[in-house]
């Protein structure tokens, strides 16, 4: 039996068909899997059932009728509920309150809190979902928020549940617990849409997987008879294969970290007392979940935080006087976390972000103050041709280029003056697999030539195809960086999570 | 140091800071409410302005007094209407639209004022609140004759303190509030309007900032005056930081900086001789300053306060 169905949705924001024509239906107890690259338009879809969006074509029929288009409301009278990625709960508010928002009339005269509470905790129970209803949320972990989406969504009393990229920020354990969970929800009857773009954790829980690529469902397969190579394949719509590791001989120390601490504004440690030396032709892993002071330490290593106890050095010089811009002179390489924040300046042309780190190189500055703009434009038709960043030209507005070529842009400045140091934090999160592999060539070439790199991911299985290392950070701790091939992943995620694992 | 105890012993300096405070109270539950929401609401300095020169105007044209006070109260709320309008369905920047609505709503109720009274020479007056004296209460030293004294305006902004918190935290409405000050997504993934929640919170809370300024002409004094909001507006902005947006520190804060002023103007009697007045008036501006710095480091702002929401906007 079905429980919804879509029926020819389609969905444009202004000239991009984000959704086309799309036809799928969800059967009662089944979990099935959206699978696709970052803008394929799962996430789209999902908004469109929920109401958060109105498709401009076709409909969706939730049990036979058909539902009220672009209006949440009714998505959750139909029993539809949504985990989102970016959870929707209010930190500073506790669980009870975030989850009985909405069920109560809006102009009655008080919360039935004790009703709340029962049928909250009985549904804990039954769900074995464990919650304080009266913590507040802020001080709550990220598996645990979760957990508390899905109860709200549960407490609505929703049969269809969505969730949209749920392993992204958890620990592998923490993902195994979730589908525990899933199960025995599954069990009870409901069922789930479950979106993502790894590929064997949607062979690990889902019935049945629909591949979207570009807009389009390319295959609906049992999971049954799907394979790997040719989910990936369906999903990039060629085959492209991810460079591998060469073994090399680590060479000199470049850079130096020796009792490292910084402090945030509530003056808790972010990094603490921590150690690392990376060498030329080495790259070093930094694993965690997000938020346990990996932004920290790569403030520091790109020379925004000097507010640090403890000793950095790059070629036993010490960086403690330093600044960004002698950073960058002195051989470090930056590709920051977010490309269109603190990567690119939208708004500006390519070849003034091609040049921004270096203004005052005699090459492109006349007297070091004037810019000599011919020779910046020559400079940035090299970097655009060497780095094949698919644009108009140097003099195309940034933020109009896609995800894979801002990357590419900012690979082009960080890479081109060949620096001794790396950091490259997050280098490849949101990207398609072809722009995927381009980034880790390109950290390869660097490493051959002699770099030193820094890799800072969330992603494990990045880490370990890439690294010569791995070190993982908890709560601004960070482990023995120790050869990767002798850590399983299991063992990862216990350290992710806070547990000491010592090497043997 | 005897001179600031007599002060303290009067109950005319105690009388008159409940006065002065009574305006502080609803600005800054007006605000409060706002900014709860995720709306910052910098047109209170206009609203309180438009509210004390419509009330007033109600009651010299022949209205009755409460009339007065409901009329100055919608016609804030218009004003906040015009406010969300433009910050919660446009979406535009709440301190550039906030300081245009002070200068639209101060100026035309000069404007109005004017129209109206083309030949006035000296102000106008009406006939304003007279004190209603609580039995018994009254009666006690010092506090009673301040708190159980006063005018009925006076005692409704004490209620509205306990009320306002009431609602904002033990009631659906409240938390719908609250909750789109903090996360609007949440609130519009729970099946509610984000854009009439706001708009309404602002609404109200520009009704509430519209009373006090009628205070000032209705119960304070008895006639309309250029300028007599007089920077009250910005006090009250202040004061929802002093009391990291809660009711109970707002009033806490409210009755400090009225204190203060009710002080100032009672030392500078007693010492104006030899230290200009002017820095008497500075006294309880200096103070908040400080009390700010203090207090507003440790504040826990409303996490979207000042961030539009858009619906169905690709993110």
């Amino acid at each position: 039996m079905s429980r919804l169905s879509f029926k020819q949705i389609t969905k444009r924001f202004g000239s991009l068909i984000a959704n086309d024509s799309i036809s799928l239906s969800l059967g009662e107890g089944e979990i099935m899997a959206l699978l696709g690259e970052n803008g394929a338009g799962k996430t789209t879809l999902m908004n469109i059932l929920f109401g958060h969006y109105e498709a401009d074509e076709g409909s969706i029929e939730v049990e036979d009728k058909v539902l009220t288009p672009g209006s949440t409301e009714a998505a959750i009278q139909a029993g539809i509920g949504m985990v989102h990625q970016h959870f929707t709960l209010a930190d500073n508010l506790t669980v009870i309150e975030n989850i009985i928002l909405g069920t109560e009339s809006l102009w009655s005269w008080r919360h039935d809190l004790t009703a709340a509470r029962r049928k909250l905790m009985e549904m804990a129970e039954s769900y074995s979902l464990a919650i304080n209803p009266d913590a507040l949320v802020g001080s709550l972990s990220v598996g645990e928020r979760q957990r508390v989406e899905i109860l709200k969504a549960l407490y609505r009393g929703a049969r269809t549940l969505i969730l949209d990229e749920p392993t992204a920020v958890l620990t592998p354990q923490e993902t195994e617990n979730l589908f525990i969970t899933l199960r025995s929800l599954t069990a009870k009857g409901l069922s789930v849409i479950f979106i993502s773009h790894k590929l064997h954790e949607i062979l690990a829980i889902s019935d049945r997987i629909s591949v979207l690529r570009r807009g389009k469902i390319v295959d609906t397969i049992k999971t049954s008879e799907a394979s790997r190579s040719e989910l990936a394949e369906k999903m990039v719509g060629e085959v492209v294969t991810r460079p591998q590791l060469e073994a090399m001989q680590p060479g000199a120390p470049v850079l130096t970290l020796a009792g490292l601490s910084a402090f945030g504004d509530d003056k808790l440690p972010m990094l603490n007392n921590v150690d690392l030396t990376i060498h030329a032709h080495e790259i070093i892993g930094i694993a965690g979940v997000a938020g346990n002071g990996q932004a920290a330490l790569a403030d520091v290593l790109s020379g925004l935080n000097r507010d640090y106890s403890g000793t950095l050095e790059l070629h036993d010089k010490t960086l403690t006087d330093a600044g960004p811009s002698d950073f960058v002179a002195r051989g470090i390489g930056r590709i920051p976390e977010d490309r269109h924040v603190r990567g690119m300046i939208g708004e500006m042309e390519i070849w003034e972000n091609l040049i921004s780190e270096d203004l005052r190189s005699a090459e492109i500055s006349k007297w070091k103050i004037i810019i000599n703009r011919d020779a910046a434009i020559k400079r940035a038709e090299k970097l655009i041709e060497r780095f094949d960043v698919r644009c108009e030209g140097p003099q195309a507005q940034t933020k109009l280029l896609s995800g894979g070529n801002i990357q590419k842009l900012i690979l082009a400045r960080a890479l081109s003056p060949e620096p001794d140091f790396i950091l490259a934090n997050q280098p490849v999160r949101g990207l398609d697999e072809g722009a995927i592999a381009y980034v880790q060539e390109q950290l390869f070439d660097a490493r051959k030539r002699g770099a030193a790199i820094l890799l800072i991911s969330e992603d494990l299985d990045e880490l370990l195809s890439l690294c010569d290392r791995i070190a993982v950070m908890y709560q601004g701790n960070l482990s023995e960086a120790v050869p990767t091939a002798t850590r399983t992943v299991t063992e990862l995620g216990l350290m992710m999570a806070g547990q000491a694992i010592h090497a043997n | 140091m005897s001179d600031l105890l007599d002060i303290l012993l009067t109950a005319g300096f105690w009388a008159a800071t409940v006065r002065i405070v009574s305006p502080l109270i609803f600005g800054t539950l007006g605000e409060l409410i706002c900014e709860r929401a995720g709306v910052l609401n910098l047109g209170i300095e206009g609203i309180m302005t438009v509210g004390a020169m419509s009330g007033w105007m109600w009651v010299y044209q022949g209205g009755d007094l409460w009339g007065g006070v409901i009329f100055a109260a919608s016609v804030g709320a218009l004003f906040g209407m015009l406010h969300a309008s433009f910050t919660v369905y446009l979406g535009l920047s709440q301190h550039v639209t906030g300081i245009g609505i002070t200068l639209f709503a101060s100026s035309l109720s000069y404007f109005v004022y004017r129209m109206l009274l083309p030949s006035a020479t000296t102000p106008p007056k009406i006939v304003p609140f007279q004190n209603f004296e609580i039995p018994i209460l009254s009666d006690i030293p010092l506090f009673g004759e301040a708190l159980f004294n006063q005018s009925p305006l006076t005692y409704l902004a004490l209620i509205c303190v306990p009320v306002v918190w009431y609602v904002l935290q033990k009631t659906p409405i409240g938390l719908a509030v609250r909750m789109a000050g903090e996360n609007p997504v949440a609130v519009e993934a729970q099946g509610i309007d984000v854009l009439a929640v706001r708009t309404g919170a602002v609404m109200v809370g520009s009704a509430l900032m519209a009373v006090g300024g009628a205070f000032i002409t209705m119960s304070w004094f008895d006639a309309f005056y250029f300028g007599m909001v007089n920077g009250r507006g910005w006090i009250c902005v202040a004061l929802v930081i002093f009391a990291s947006w809660k009711p109970g520190k707002a009033l806490m804060g409210a009755f400090l900086f009225a204190g203060l002023e009710a002080m100032q103007v009672r030392a500078q009697q007693s010492a104006g001789a030899f230290i200009p007045y002017q820095f008497f008036l500075m006294l309880p501006y200096v103070m908040s300053i400080l009390a700010m710095i203090v207090m507003a480091r440790r504040a826990q702002y409303p996490q979207a306060l000042l961030v539009p929401f858009r619906r169905g906007e690709r993110v």
